[in-house]
């Protein structure tokens, strides 16, 4: 009988990479920043990491196929070092290898660490992708942000929401991770934006203006993990461990069948449902400390509010006008500043979610700091709304 | 001998519509004189349409599903998408024909009309699909570019009676060339209007007309119906008149509502007056190019009762006005615009793929599982319901009644007429599919929206020179009633 993730895994250290437009940097640079931090916060040397698992998304740019980018950036020597890539839940995956490889008893160390380097395309937004063969025959050709508005589109139609209203709450979403994310010196953008620039910027893809998209970035994150007995024999303290780890992904019923209706995303309320499960959780709205979700666009940010059973279905509006989610709300969401703030470097966003987790649950998070967090939830997501990979990982204290 | 007919027939004309006075002003620095037919609109093609697109919808305009009794499929144009890619069964595959013979006909602005005094002359056991299709370019500043139109016309010839019986037919072939194009060149080169007019129609195409009056005995003053493919210079008058056909009876030629569209123009010309023909009346139909074909055909009782699918009343009522001259341009690729580095994706096509899934594909076929009646498209090997193996029932969607269930206008991805307009489409039947809109305005764009199905590009690989079709959805403006 399976008994689940809960407890079996700990993270001893964490590090992420300057997130931004780095010029300056390659992939393996941002590796190393990651890395060097997370080590050093680990207070291991690098030959007491057994494996790795490498999340990279993007083969037109970043690094290539397989792991050996990563084996080569941080001369991991004689390891098994292994690259995923699940779509934007790609850092999900990085650290879902790495937990269950502890957890199996196979290794005693591991590391997840995912980077991505988006702005060696040349223009803004993610690079263009071929969705194979087949699907290239016959499937629209579409921008990122497109296909998540129509998530927009399909919440309007449910719940009869006006353009006006559905533009000013999902304005609102970008508003407060703005404003956090303005105290935050590893993010990508660190400025406040008002309300009405937000709601009046130019459309990207209707309804979905500049600011209810994310930014597009370079960064890397990383984890070591090991067991909590091997963590306290290292010295560690407070021990942050792992919860629960859940992935769940579409099997085509939503695009091919008349059975979803367009307003949420199946897979991230079957993956909450799961992680709750595992966790031990009842009742997320009272009992999660913090939300970091894929805010890619706003609308899918209030949406997954609703899927994660943190607001009532058709309720997130009002949840989010009344400023629940904001940092001095009941259920502070994105307090780092989230992709809107720090991009979506797609290997990297997973581990960054994780990464502002950790911080929090461990009091380091300075200006941004919660009061006594117990649980975090980190949601990250791949694909388009119809056809999605949905992660979900809970993080607390042991 | 059993009435050899026209049984059916479907005209498509491309929405858009320039405006010849937007050209005229373009050019009006330059060429002042074109204001002189800066008069009416001409159809062009939209970016993902071309004269095997248009084909299609003028077929299934004319077949409106009744493929069984077709057994031959002729494919007319002076502007074919491939020069050895046999076009005629692009267009067969789409509208669900297989097992038929295919034949591309080129080469000559009569390529259209002789293809159909073919399908008379040879008549065989089962119904000849005779398309005609051309999408066509004239340089910027020239005649021909403000003259020319696009547009595909469909006629089935049947022994089974019809709506047109053939009378008879006569042609010639001369070597008077008025305008020519080799293979490699992109525009018509062509010699004075009043030449072409003169030593051309008035003098090649009577004699040859009057051969077929005598041959099929009927008296030049009882046409009802002139049609003969001159859109300019006054040429349609002065063969009646030397020939002794009325005056009213001359078949207007669309100039101000479409542009003369080269092959498929005679035969779009015969539609229209198909429309308008009382039953017993004669019909005589002209082809203009290196010669003359001139064919006779007499209106039956059935005529008043066909209603067109897609006639040529509605193609012209569908017309949309456009003034962006600079869109034409692009569209026609004669400019090049700067589309930014999303646009310089790969679109190679992977034949392979091609061929394994052309049955769903082109004609849009999706597939009915035999378990649990869920209708999917893609066809995948496993129900996305019930996960049943066995193998699907094939379920038509062309023709499917649709809604818009999601939307979106993309202002970021790369299209060729931005924006791009998709959504999730859901058919009455219970499938659903992610499709690009297709000739969409922004009020149109809306939940619950009725849409039809029309085969378009869905994507150009410039590279290659290859273009792969699919089908999008538009609004269906019947059924919003």
């Amino acid at each position: 009988m399976a008994t689940g993730i809960k407890d079996k895994v700990a993270i001893i250290g964490m590090g992420c990479s300057k997130f931004g437009e780095r010029w300056d940097a390659g992939s393996e640079h941002l590796l190393l920043e990651a890395f060097s931090e997370a080590i050093q916060d680990a207070g291991i040397e690098k030959k007491q990491i057994e494996a790795a698992w490498f999340g990279s998304c993007i083969d037109v740019v970043n690094v290539g196929n397989s792991a050996l980018p990563a084996a080569t950036a941080l001369r991991l020597e004689g390891i098994p070092v292994t690259r995923v890539e699940n779509m934007c839940a790609t850092g999900s995956e990085a650290l879902r290898g790495a937990v269950y490889a502890v957890a199996s008893g196979a290794v005693d160390i591991a590391l997840a660490i995912g980077v991505e380097k988006l702005k060696d395309t040349g223009y803004g937004g993610l690079p263009v992708r071929t969705k194979g063969t087949l699907n290239d025959m016959w499937m629209p050709w579409t921008s990122a942000p497109a296909s998540f508005s129509l998530l927009a589109s399909g919440y309007m139609a449910k719940y009869g929401i006006s353009r006006e209203d559905l533009k000013r709450a999902i304005g609102r979403v970008s508003w407060k991770s703005h404003v956090n994310g303005a105290k935050n010196p590893k993010a990508h953008i660190q400025k406040e934006v008002d309300l009405e620039t937000i709601i009046n910027a130019p459309i990207i893809a209707e309804p979905l203006g500049l600011f209810d998209c994310c930014g597009v970035s370079d960064g890397a994150a990383a984890a070591i993990v090991t067991t909590p007995e091997i963590a306290r024999s290292l010295g560690k303290k407070d021990l942050v461990t792992i919860k629960a780890l859940q992935l769940s992904l579409s099997s085509g019923r939503e695009a091919s069948t008349a059975e979803w209706d367009g307003s949420y995303m199946v897979n991230n309320r079957i993956a909450a449902a799961k992680a709750y499960k595992e966790a031990g959780i009842k009742d997320p709205r009272k009992e999660l400390s913090m939300l970091e979700v894929h805010d890619c666009f706003s609308i899918t940010e209030m949406v997954t509010m609703e899927d994660l059973g943190v607001s009532e279905p058709g309720g997130a509006v009002k949840d989010v006008m009344d400023g629940f989610f904001d940092a001095d709300g009941g259920l502070p969401c994105q307090i780092d500043g989230g992709l809107k703030c720090f991009g979506h470097p797609i290997g990297a966003t997973g581990l960054r979610m994780a990464y502002e987790s950790y911080l929090q649950l461990l009091g380091r998070a300075g200006e941004r700091q919660l009061e006594n967090p117990t649980y975090a939830l980190c949601h990250n997501l791949g694909g388009s709304p119809h056809t999605h990979v949905a992660a979900i990982s809970i993080l607390g204290l042991l | 001998m059993a009435d050899i007919s026209i049984s059916s027939y479907g005209v498509y004309i491309p929405s858009n519509r320039m405006e010849r006075s937007a050209i005229a002003e373009a050019h009006r620095w330059a060429v002042p004189s074109l204001k002189g037919l800066a008069k009416g609109q001409k159809a062009f093609c939209n970016w993902d349409e071309d004269s095997i697109t248009m084909a299609v919808e003028a077929a299934r305009g004319c077949l409106k599903g009744a493929t069984g009794s077709v057994g031959s499929v002729v494919f007319a144009s002076t502007t074919p998408v491939y020069s050895d890619l046999q076009n005629a069964s692009i267009v067969a595959n789409a509208v669900g024909l297989d097992k038929v013979s295919t034949l591309d006909a080129t080469g000559s602005l009569r390529s259209g009309i002789s293809s159909l005094i073919n399908a008379f002359e040879r008549a065989a056991a089962s119904d000849t699909l005779v398309l005609a299709s051309d999408n066509r370019l004239g340089q910027p500043a020239s005649t021909q570019e403000m003259e020319y139109g696009s547009g595909a016309v469909a006629l089935t010839v049947s022994k089974a009676g019809g709506i047109a019986n053939y009378l008879g037919s006569e042609s010639e072939a001369v070597a008077f060339v008025d305008h020519f194009r080799a293979p490699d060149k992109p525009f018509d080169y062509f010699w004075e209007a009043r030449w072409i007019r003169d030593e051309g129609y008035v003098k090649i195409v009577p004699p040859v007309v009057t051969r077929l009056l005598d041959k099929v005995g009927v008296a030049a003053a009882d046409i009802k119906h002139f049609v003969i493919n001159a859109t300019t210079g006054g040429a349609e008058a002065a063969v009646a008149r030397k020939l002794g056909i009325a005056k009213e009876a001359i078949v207007g030629n669309l100039f101000a509502q479409c542009g003369d569209t080269g092959a498929a123009h005679p035969l779009i010309m015969l539609a229209s007056a198909l429309e308008k023909a009382a039953p017993g009346d004669l019909i005589l139909v002209v082809g203009f190019g290196a010669g003359c074909d001139a064919v006779l055909l007499r209106a039956t009782e059935q005529v008043s009762q066909y209603k067109a699918a897609a006639s040529v009343a509605s193609a012209l009522a569908a017309g949309r006005s456009d003034t962006h001259y600079m869109r034409l341009l692009s569209f026609t690729g004669q400019i090049d615009l700067d589309w930014g580095m999303r646009s310089e994706g790969d679109q190679k096509t992977a034949l392979t793929e091609s061929y394994r899934s052309n049955d769903m594909l082109s004609p849009f076929v999706g597939g009915k599982c035999q378990d649990c009646g869920q209708i999917q498209f893609p066809i995948m090997p496993m129900c996305v319901n019930c996960s049943s193996t066995k193998p699907v029932d094939q379920v038509p969607l062309a023709d499917a009644p649709a809604k818009i269930m999601t939307c979106t206008e993309d202002w970021l991805q790369y299209y060729p007429a931005p924006p791009l307009c998709f959504g999730l489409v859901q058919f009455d039947n219970g499938a659903r599919v992610m499709m690009e809109f297709a000739n969409i305005t922004k009020e149109q764009l809306v939940v619950g929206m009725p849409l039809r199905m029309v085969f378009r590009i869905k994507e150009r690989d410039d590279k290659r020179g290859y273009s792969r079709y699919f089908w999008k959805a538009t609004p269906n403006t019947a059924a919003q009633g």
